[in-house]
This record gives C-alpha cells, sequence and structure tokens, in this order.
C-alpha cells in the first residue's frame, strides 16, 4: 500500500510539450510511470515521448481515463491548467510549477472549495511511491520500496533525507513534497492523514522550514491523532527576520514563522527534532528503534 | 518588492483614497520649491526609505516655514536612518516626500495581507493606530479585527462598513471609511499587492478620512504583468548583490557571516546555512542556484560570493538529482580559476554522477575540499575560517 498514487494510477501530463515537461516525462516513463496522455492545447493529435497529445484535459480524459495530472506548465498560465484540471474532476493534480501569482492561486483554492480534485503543490518536486509511480522532477533512484513516509515543504532537503533512509536500508511507503508557496492545495495534515490510515506506512519524517504556521498546526494534530512515530527538521534557524528565502512561502513576518517556534511545538507534540539534516535518517532509525519498528521497516 | 510611501500614495490616489497632497524632493532646493507650491501652514518633510518606523528615527520633521523646511531638508538627506526595521547599519536618505500637513483628531490602523491559513486576503483594522500592529496584536488583540475576503466576491460594503464601526470611527464618517477600505482592497487585487498598510489613517478635523503613510509590498512572482510597479524599484534600496544575483536568475540573500555558501534548492540552502552556524560558523549568504545551474551560473554565483569582502571560505553544498554532479564540478572549477579563489573551498557533491564529479575536482589541481556529507563541509569550512 501508499498514499495518493500507486501502479494503477494513470498520469496526464499538462503542458507536456515543454522542454522541461518532455525532460521529466522521459524520467518518469523509465521510472515505470503509466503516463497515458499529455495536454498542450493546439497540440492535439500529435505525440510526445510516444504519449498521445490532446487539446483539452477533458478530451485526455475521456480518451485515456487518466485520474491524476502533473502540470509543468509555465507560470502565467499555470493556475488556469489547475481549474482545468479541476473541472475535469481528476482524482489529484500535482503542480510542479513554481512562481505562480499568489493571487491566483486564491482564486484556485476558491474554485476547488467543494470539488473532488485533490492539489499537491504548487512549487513542489512531485509526489512518488517507489518501484510504482513516479510524478514530479525528484531523482528516482534515490528512492527504495518500504514502510516510512515523507512529508516536505522542499525539494532538495527531501532527496537529502530520502537519500539518507536509502542507504540505511529503510525504504519509504510514499514521499510527498507539499510546496515551498504560501498558498497550496495539500498541506502537512492531509498528508499526516493519509500517513496514518495506511497500513503499510509505520513511520513518518516530516520535513517544514520558516513561514506561516502549518507545522505548528501539524505539530498540534499529531499530538491528538497521530498513532505512528514522526521525526522532523525544520529549515530556516538562522534566517533573518521579513526576507524571502528562496520559496515564495519561506519569510518570517511580524516575528512568526519562525524556526524556534515550529521546533518548540513539534517537540511539544512528542516529535523528534533532527539538529541537522545530516542526521534525519539516524534520527528516525533512533526513534523506530525505540518504538520496536526497526526489523518492520528495514527493507533488504 | 517595496515602493516608497510616495509612490504608494499615487497608487491610492488612481483607487479614490484621499491622502494629503505632496512632492517628491531629490534636494533641498526641490523641497522648498514643493512646500511653496503646497502652500499650506505647516508642512510635513519625510524622509523615504524602504522601512517602517521613521518618525521615531528622527525621519518625518514638521515644519512651520519655508527655512525651516530647507533646514530640514538639508538635515535628512544623505543621513543614515537606524529604525527597528533596517537593521543597525540603518539606510541613507535620498529622497524625501513634502507633503502638507493634517489636522489630525484620531489615527487608526487599516492593512491588508494574505492569511496562510485561510489562503484569502485579509482585512485588518484597529483603532490603535500609529503604533506597531504586531505589538496591537500581541497586547491587545481584541482591539484589532478582521475581514476575511471572498476572492469571488471581493470586499463586500457591508464588511467594510462592520470595520469601519469596528474601529470606532465616527459614525458620519464610516460611509467614507468604508469606500476608502474598497478603493484600498481594489488597488491591492488589481497590482498584485502582497501587503498594503496604512498607519496611521487618519480622521481630520475637517472630516475627511485619510491614508497618512502608504507601505506597499508587493508580489514577486506577479510582477511581470505590472510594468508600472516594477518602473517604481528603486535599486538604492536594495543589496547589490542580490540586485546582481536576480540578473542570473539566482536566489540570493545577504546576511552578517564570512563564510559564503552555493546550494541547490531552497531548503537545502537554509538548511546549509543552519548545519553551519550549528558548527559555530556564520553564513554570508543564503544562495540558491536552482534545478538547472550551468556552469555560467556557477560561476557568476561564485563572483557574488567573493564580491562580499566578509567571505573567508565558501561552502558548496550540492544535492544532485536531476543536476548532474560532473556539471556542478566543472561550473565549480572554471569558477575557481575564473575568480583567481584565494580563500578555502569546501565542496560537498552527493547525487547523480558524483563519482565523476569527484574525480574532476580532485585532477583539477585546485586547492579543493571533498566533504563527504553535509555537516562534514559544515565543519570542515568553520573550522579552515577559523
Amino acid at each position: 500500500m501508499s498514499v495518493y498514487i500507486n501502479k494503477d494510477t494513470k498520469v496526464l501530463v499538462q503542458g507536456i510539450t515543454g522542454s522541461t515537461a518532455l525532460f521529466h516525462t522521459k524520467q518518469m516513463l523509465e521510472y515505470g510511470t503509466k503516463i497515458v496522455a499529455g495536454v498542450t492545447p493546439g497540440k492535439g493529435g500529435t505525440e510526445a515521448e510516444g504519449v498521445p497529445v490532446f487539446n483539452t484535459v477533458e478530451d485526455a480524459v475521456k480518451a485515456t481515463g487518466a485520474n491524476v495530472s502533473v502540470i509543468y506548465v509555465p507560470a502565467p498560465f499555470a493556475a488556469d491548467a489547475i481549474l482545468e484540471a479541476v473541472d475535469a474532476d481528476l482524482d489529484m493534480a500535482i503542480c510542479i510549477t513554481e512562481h505562480i501569482p499568489v493571487l491566483d492561486m486564491v482564486k484556485v483554492k476558491r474554485y476547488m472549495e467543494g470539488k473532488k480534485t485533490r492539489l499537491v503543490g504548487p512549487n513542489c518536486p512531485g509526489v512518488i511511491t517507489p518501484d510504482e509511480c513516479k510524478i514530479g522532477i525528484m531523482p528516482g533512484y534515490i528512492h527504495k520500496k518500504g514502510h516510512v513516509g515523507v512529508v516536505s515543504r522542499s525539494g532538495t532537503l527531501t532527496y537529502e533525507a530520502t537519500h539518507q533512509l536509502s542507504e540505511e536500508g529503510i525504504g519509504q511507503s510514499t514521499a510527498v513534497g507539499i510546496g515551498g508557496d504560501p498558498v497550496n492545495g495539500t498541506n502537512f495534515i492531509d498528508v499526516l492523514k493519509e500517513f496514518n490510515e495506511d497500513e503499510d506506512t509505520y513511520a513518518v519524517v516530516m520535513i517544514g522550514e520558516i513561514g506561516g504556521t502549518a507545522e505548528e498546526e501539524a505539530a498540534a494534530w499529531i499530538k491528538a491523532n497521530m498513532t505512528k512515530p514522526v521525526v522532523g527538521f525544520i529549515g530556516g534557524q538562522t534566517a533573518p527576520e521579513g526576507k524571502r528565502m528562496g520559496h515564495a512561502g519561506a519569510i518570517i513576518s511580524g516575528g512568526k514563522g519562525t524556526a524556534a517556534d515550529k521546533i518548540k511545538a513539534m517537540n511539544e507534540a512528542g516529535i523528534e527534532v533532527a539538529d541537522t539534516p545530516s542526521v534525519i535518517g539516524e534520527t528516525l532509525i533512533k526513534v523506530i528503534r525505540e518504538k520496536g519498528l526497526y526489523d518492520k521497516c528495514k527493507t533488504h | 518588492m517595496n515602493i516608497h510611501e510616495y509612490q504608494g500614495k499615487q497608487i491610492l490616489k488612481q483607487y479614490g483614497v484621499a491622502v494629503p497632497e505632496g512632492y517628491v524632493a531629490f534636494s533641498p532646493e526641490e523641497a522648498v520649491k514643493a512646500a511653496k507650491e503646497l502652500g499650506t501652514d505647516v508642512v510635513v518633510v519625510k524622509a523615504q526609505i524602504h522601512a517602517g518606523g521613521r518618525g521615531k528615527a528622527g525621519g518625518v520633521k514638521l515644519a512651520k516655514n519655508l527655512d525651516e523646511v530647507r533646514t530640514y531638508a538639508k538635515e535628512l538627506l544623505g543621513k543614515v536612518l537606524v529604525t527597528h526595521q533596517t537593521g543597525p547599519e540603518g539606510k541613507e536618505v535620498k529622497r524625501l516626500y513634502i507633503e502638507a500637513g493634517s489636522d489630525i483628531q484620531k489615527e487608526y490602523y487599516l492593512g491588508l495581507v494574505l492569511d496562510r491559513e485561510t489562503s484569502r486576503v485579509t482585512l485588518m483594522g484597529s483603532e490603535e493606530g500609529g503604533m506597531d500592529i504586531e505589538e496591537v496584536a500581541a497586547n491587545t488583540p481584541e482591539r484589532l479585527f478582521y475581514e476575511e475576503i471572498d476572492p469571488v466576491v471581493g470586499l463586500t460594503g457591508f464588511q467594510a462598513r462592520r470595520m469601519a464601526f469596528n474601529m470606532n470611527i465616527p459614525a458620519k464618517l464610516v460611509n467614507k471609511a468604508a469606500k476608502l477600505m474598497l478603493g484600498l482592497y481594489q488597488a491591492y487585487v488589481d497590482k498584485d499587492a502582497a501587503i498594503v498598510e496604512i498607519n496611521p489613517l487618519v480622521v481630520t478635523g475637517d472630516g475627511q478620512v485619510v491614508a497618512l503613510d502608504a507601505k506597499f509590498n508587493f508580489d514577486a512572482n506577479s510582477l511581470y504583468r505590472h510594468q508600472d510597479i516594477m518602473e517604481m524599484r528603486d535599486y538604492d534600496e536594495e543589496d547589490p548583490k542580490e540586485i546582481e544575483a536576480s540578473k542570473y536568475d539566482l536566489s540570493y540573500v545577504s546576511l552578517d557571516g564570512n563564510i559564503g555558501c552555493m546550494v541547490n534548492g531552497a531548503g537545502l540552502a537554509m538548511a546549509t546555512m543552519d548545519t553551519i552556524n550549528y558548527y559555530g560558523g556564520t553564513p554570508a549568504n543564503f544562495l540558491d542556484v536552482g534545478g538547472g545551474a550551468t556552469a555560467e551560473k556557477v560561476t557568476e554565483a561564485f563572483k557574488i560570493i567573493l564580491s562580499d569582502k566578509n567571505v573567508k571560505g565558501i561552502f558548496v553544498n550540492i544535492f544532485g538529482g536531476i543536476m548532474k554532479c560532473d556539471i556542478i564540478a566543472e561550473g565549480v572549477i572554471q569558477a575557481a580559476k575564473e575568480v583567481s579563489l584565494e580563500v578555502p573551498l569546501v565542496v560537498r557533491l552527493e547525487g547523480t554522477n558524483v563519482d565523476l564529479g569527484k574525480k574532476l575536482l580532485n585532477e583539477s589541481g585546485l586547492n579543493i575540499i571533498a566533504a563527504g556529507t553535509m555537516a562534514d563541509g559544515a565543519k570542515q569550512i568553520v573550522e579552515l575560517v577559523g
């Protein structure tokens, strides 16, 4: 088992004919992801990397039964691409695109209320269920099939953590990048709920960063509901106030959103927080040993 | 991106928000000319810098005649103002705003921000005007009011009136205040602002509701569709290294320390700073070279890091996922040669083609220290810098 995506997920690539999308479509196909369709308005009827291209998401879904979309559409048009995926009633839309205007996302979130589609991202590396389905831009080879769920606001930090786990023989059930933007589709709690209910996930790594209060809310939820051990890391302990640290959402403003507050909230919820990213793997292993879960998590 | 108060007021005017009359001035002569033009008994000489707390720092002066205008203008232009938002180094005043004095009866606070929890724009208001709003939120939260705005209908009339009543604006001025709020919201949405603050909003003796200050911060992701806002950018207010970095699509933030960092990915870049700090060092910068870094980008990144005279060592930390380690290694070698690197350089490479990348670094003949892990690299550079 896994969360959100698996070997049966039928993937549609929005903006498939762009150079980044083509590159990653190839990578995803090589990994074994079932990509059934691509969409680029005006390129309907052609093929990209052997995948049939359609003019609209609706056409693509009708013809192929795609249920999850991944979006590589440039920022000025990405919000519209998300709306199109939602309109087509897809199960999920994973938006990789960075730099989408914030107020566009405010409208998107409003439009999505009451609709079926789950949005992951934007400005995220995507979602991967190792050995089954890779959707996004993460390097496939650092992942290993297993039982630790990973959820993170940062791409490269997720790779760092996942790589450490895989090297130690600790595989992952699913890794979800929720993205670095202030307005996103899926938050920590959404993913934690899934991991909590997933029979095949025994422990979770949660990687946050400065800005907003999503980690504090997640910590409170974990304290009240989570039955599985969670370890964490928070990036940006040395970040100055009022400066955006690369991600649009990574900013301390009005004294809010500091790493210290987040770490405190997480510690209070019983989450062990790694001092440096280099020991995220070690920290998880220590905790799962204490809980007697190490042998179950170790993949051979 | 931030703009100056006078620029913010130009925008507000377009949206029917009442602001005092005023002119920007770059010299004492222009300041006097502006004051003559205004012809009011009292004019306010206001330092224009991208930071709040100007009043307390002595950046706002009341002048009762033209001589005073000249004196204050001379005093302020070229002065370095230190406010709670500028940092200890302060900011040099290069522009003034000469504004007609207002007969202030009472000061209020009004702001529009994005609430990340609800993903909605939120109107904030309080009768505690002219104060640091974070303090109001912390000490007297019951005096700060919120209206969550549905993007479909925008700020509604009843919400604006409710806010005005909550703020204790005199009943006969509530409609004027509400109209101002609607204009403010429209400006926020039309210009893709991230934060708009009017602190203080004032009620005047002649029954006007006036924006006495205007602070605008814009969503950087939306600037491509706002040429008018882009033209308001004041490069003097920004760190030259940050401006240079933005030309090459590098995400760079200048810090106070002495260890330069070059990293791929924002999260990893922040965590690299933290790790340097954890081992007793101080980072000189945040720098994310991005996912698609080329040798050229890496070279430019090096140049920018080294243009900071505080830098005593560099730590390159790359997790090559999609980005290949050999490409990074080539970039590092090329850059080190081009800039004739004289400070210690520690490189940690991990990911795709890592062995090839390490081999290239070893064979380069350059004095590059290879690190096994991020922690190891941070430890080494901290020791080398001392």
